[in-house]
């Protein structure tokens, strides 16, 4: 599988739903931080060019708040897309997580589980 | 056995690109009754018509098959052309292998093998199809129309001036609909009220035309040519002879709490009100909810005052019933309910509006008097930002997938206007696409950008963040230069997506009119047949059927009036022959076909019938035909079999079946 489906079938994101308004890059905190801003994620896997966005700055200045996924008016949530591309540079570099025994013990039912997802794929060990 | 034609079109490369046609017609021809099959590029054409004249005369055919596009575009061209060459029209069957078929197929070997079968049904069921002759039906010469905004005014209008008679029925006090609300209009400007009022005078003056308002269309029933509606009258609590509309009453009531719903609520009126000062008719109502005396029996100022002794506490809804040929529906719209759009705080500041409050605001009968200010605290914004698109072409659960098409080009005459009136207050627009397509609308909106300085920023707004200071921090983007943008506004005005009236879901179940995903009316066909809907006598006016704007609405109307006049100009009405009917020996009076039947067509008598010799009275179905539809509904839950539809029997239905299945 290539990258362009593999950040698809991971996200469950149809890039193409996007129309391009914007309101993902008007909602992010991290925008001044990011070199590629929120709203060209969707751009960027739409041309094949997932490298480019895995190497970015932006892939760990997403602060997985998700008000991009929460106000995209297309369903396109580009919040989801940017988690993608993190967790195939973390499987590229094979690290160790947590392994899944330990989990139960650190779940919070008052916390997302799709957070605690991110938060790991970005602090780990 | 019948002897049977076949008749396999091209439909240019519609067809033929993806079913062999020639295979088709071979394989027709083994087909049993089949003595002659033929294939034509465009068999709708003159000249495939003259093919089929001659195959008739020639074979002394029977029946014919006509394997082509949906029964819906030409069945009725094939039926004519039978009917011109001595064949009864109910003898034609149309194979669809273009929507059913070509269409949706790619592999040309399995589109073919697919035709054939479907001609082969076809074929089968044309060996069991009775010659039916079309009955005739008076037609009603009136027509309702349901709403009393300018779609319904216009439609009115042009039917009466074809000299027919015509009611409007309208749910509010007053007939002038949306339009009424509006300021000035695009893209000439020109005052809203100043062009519809003289509608509203005509409407109201013209001698076809009667105006029912403060009424809804209660039940529905008939069918084209023929309905009966029975209409709800509300109490108005004031007598319409009587009242001379001097608005005492109004001044005096001491209830001024309810909120004034033409106003978009944005200030309150009295309980007994007329919407507008130009209302039409110009004869107040009491809101019961409101209203002292109604509620504790205490009060009675208004009937104090009133000098001509018009108010009458005692009036009681009352239900009128009508006879009508034609029934247009011109519903409007209203906009979408905001709450799902927290991130807009549109529920947290009086200082977010929509586009139809600032209209309101912007207008001088309006509840700041014309003057643009807050609604918070009074005072004049410096600040104005507007935000496009807010519930438009969202494909998730909290806005509408269309675009709603008139915000556009109004955000550009709000903006203008602002400019224009208040030269220091500055205006942004954050837009995503700006669509104006239409006559001089593109140059209306460079104006906005060009002559008035109205600042386009591509790029939706993220979020509204209202301050502890009054103001509202606008968090937006401009894609163009790849830019956060926080920004400072006193006023920020969304440009809420429209929606067809939510009452229109109930009038479309009682006319049986089908509408789509999004409530809109749809038409009987989207390009050649736009105002009409698929249920005979039904027709479109307005924003009911889409989103337009004004100049497309009275054109729509238009035509929809165009549509009526042409169905009431004829003095009688074929009706459709493929109707239900009760097998006599059969039925046994169970009276299930009646409770499903959605028409009222199914009545029962007691007969004497002769069951193999042995005389007695029954109970048995009888289906008044020119009431009956052909919905079908009876046969299927018919328990013994009794109720069958002429030209879709059990029989045909079965050997179509079988002939699939060979």
């Amino acid at each position: 599988m290539n990258k362009v489906e593999e950040i698809k079938l991971i996200s469950g994101v149809n890039p193409l739903k996007c129309m391009k308004c914007g309101k993902c890059s008007a909602s992010c905190p991290s925008f001044n931080e990011m070199d590629i801003k929120p709203h060209q994620f969707v751009t960027y896997v739409i041309n094949d060019d997932v490298e480019a966005l895995a190497q970015s700055k932006s892939a760990w200045k997403c602060l997985s708040c998700f008000a991009c996924i929460e106000r995209c008016p297309r369903d396109v949530k580009p919040g989801k897309l940017i988690d993608a591309a993190r967790q195939i540079l973390i499987r590229q570099r094979d690290q160790e997580g947590l392994s899944p025994d330990e989990i139960p013990a650190l779940l919070d039912e008052e916390i997302p589980q799709q957070l605690l997802m991110s938060a790991f794929r970005k602090y780990r060990r | 056995m019948r002897r049977i034609g076949v008749f396999v079109c091209h439909c240019g490369s519609n067809i033929a690109a993806t079913v062999d046609v020639k295979k088709v017609v071979e394989m027709a021809l083994k087909e049993q009754g089949v003595v002659h099959a033929e294939d034509y590029p465009y068999m709708c054409s003159e000249a495939g018509q003259v093919k089929i004249a001659e195959a008739i005369k020639e074979h002394k055919l029977e029946g014919i098959v006509v394997c082509s596009c949906s029964p819906r575009m030409h069945e009725a061209t094939f039926r004519k052309c039978a009917e011109r060459n001595g064949l009864n029209p109910y003898l034609v069957e149309i194979a669809n292998i273009r929507e059913h078929c070509s269409w949706i197929h790619k592999d040309m070997a399995e589109a073919t093998e697919k035709a054939v079968i479907l001609m082969r049904a076809a074929v089968a069921k044309v060996h069991l199809n009775a010659p039916l002759q079309a009955g005739e039906s008076a037609v009603t010469k009136k027509a309702l129309v349901i709403g009393g905004g300018i779609a319904g005014i216009q439609t009115a209008i042009d039917i009466a001036d074809a000299g027919y008679k015509v009611d409007i029925v309208e749910k509010e006090p007053s007939i002038g609909g949306r339009m009424s609300q509006l300021d000035k209009t695009f893209p000439t400007l020109d005052c809203s009220a100043c062009i519809l009022t003289p509608k509203m005078v005509e409407a109201a003056a013209h001698e076809n035309i009667t105006i029912h308002t403060w009424s809804e269309v209660e039940k529905v029933s008939g069918f084209v040519g023929n309905f009966t509606v029975d209409i709800r009258k509300k109490a108005r609590y004031v007598n319409m002879d009587k009242c001379t509309g001097c608005g005492v009453c109004q001044e005096k009531c001491p209830s001024k709490k309810p909120l004034n719903e033409f106003n978009r609520g944005l200030n309150t009126r009295s309980a007994i009100y007329t919407p507008f000062a130009q209302a039409i008719p110009n004869v107040p109502v009491i809101d019961a909810n409101a209203c002292i005396k109604l509620n504790t029996g205490k009060c009675g100022i208004c009937e104090k005052f009133c000098q001509v002794g018009a108010i009458d506490y005692t009036q009681k809804d009352e239900i009128i019933t009508e006879q009508y040929g034609a029934i247009v529906v011109a519903t409007g719209f209203d906009t979408i309910k905001l709450d799902k759009y927290g991130e807009y705080a549109y529920n947290e500041s009086k200082d977010v509006i929509t586009s139809l409050e600032l209209e309101r605001i912007m207008n001088a009968a309006g509840p700041t008097k014309g003057h643009l200010e807050r609604l918070s605290d009074g005072k004049a914004p410096k600040e104005i930002v507007f935000i496009q698109c807010v519930g438009s072409r969202c494909s998730d659960d909290r806005g509408k997938p269309y675009c709603s098409k008139i915000c556009c080009m109004y955000t550009a005459k709000h903006a203008m206007l602002i400019r224009d009136k208040y030269p220091d207050t500055n205006v942004t627009v954050f837009y995503i696409d700006v669509r104006t397509p239409g006559k001089n609308f593109d140059e209306f909106y460079r104006r906005a950008v060009e002559d008035y300085g109205v600042n386009y920023v591509k790029g939706q707004v993220g979020k509204v963040a209202p301050q502890p200071d009054g103001s509202l921090m606008v968090h937006g983007v401009d894609l163009l230069e790849n830019k956060q943008i926080v920004k400072k506004a006193d006023m920020v005005v969304l440009a809420t997506a429209i929606e067809p009236n939510p009452d229109v879901r109930k009038i479309a179940t009682m006319l049986t009119a089908s509408i789509d995903t999004n409530n809109f009316l749809t038409e009987a066909h989207p390009k050649l047949r736009p105002v009409e809907s698929p249920t005979a006598g039904v027709f479109l006016s307005g924003v009911c059927q889409g989103p337009k704007d004004i100049p497309e609405t009275v054109a729509q109307a238009g035509a929809a009036a165009v549509k009526v006049i042409g169905l009431l100009a004829k003095d009688k009405l074929k009706t459709n022959p493929c109707t239900a009917k009760a097998d006599e020996l059969r039925c046994n009076g169970c009276s299930q076909c009646a409770n499903v039947c959605p028409y009222g067509a199914i009545s029962y008598e007691t007969k004497q019938v002769n069951d193999h010799g042995i005389r007695e009275d029954r109970r048995i179905a009888v289906v008044n035909s020119a009431l009956c539809q052909g919905c079908g509904a009876c046969t299927v839950t018919c328990p013994s079999g009794a109720m069958d539809l002429q030209g879709f029997s059990n029989r045909q239905i079965i050997a179509e079946v079988d002939a699939i299945c060979r």
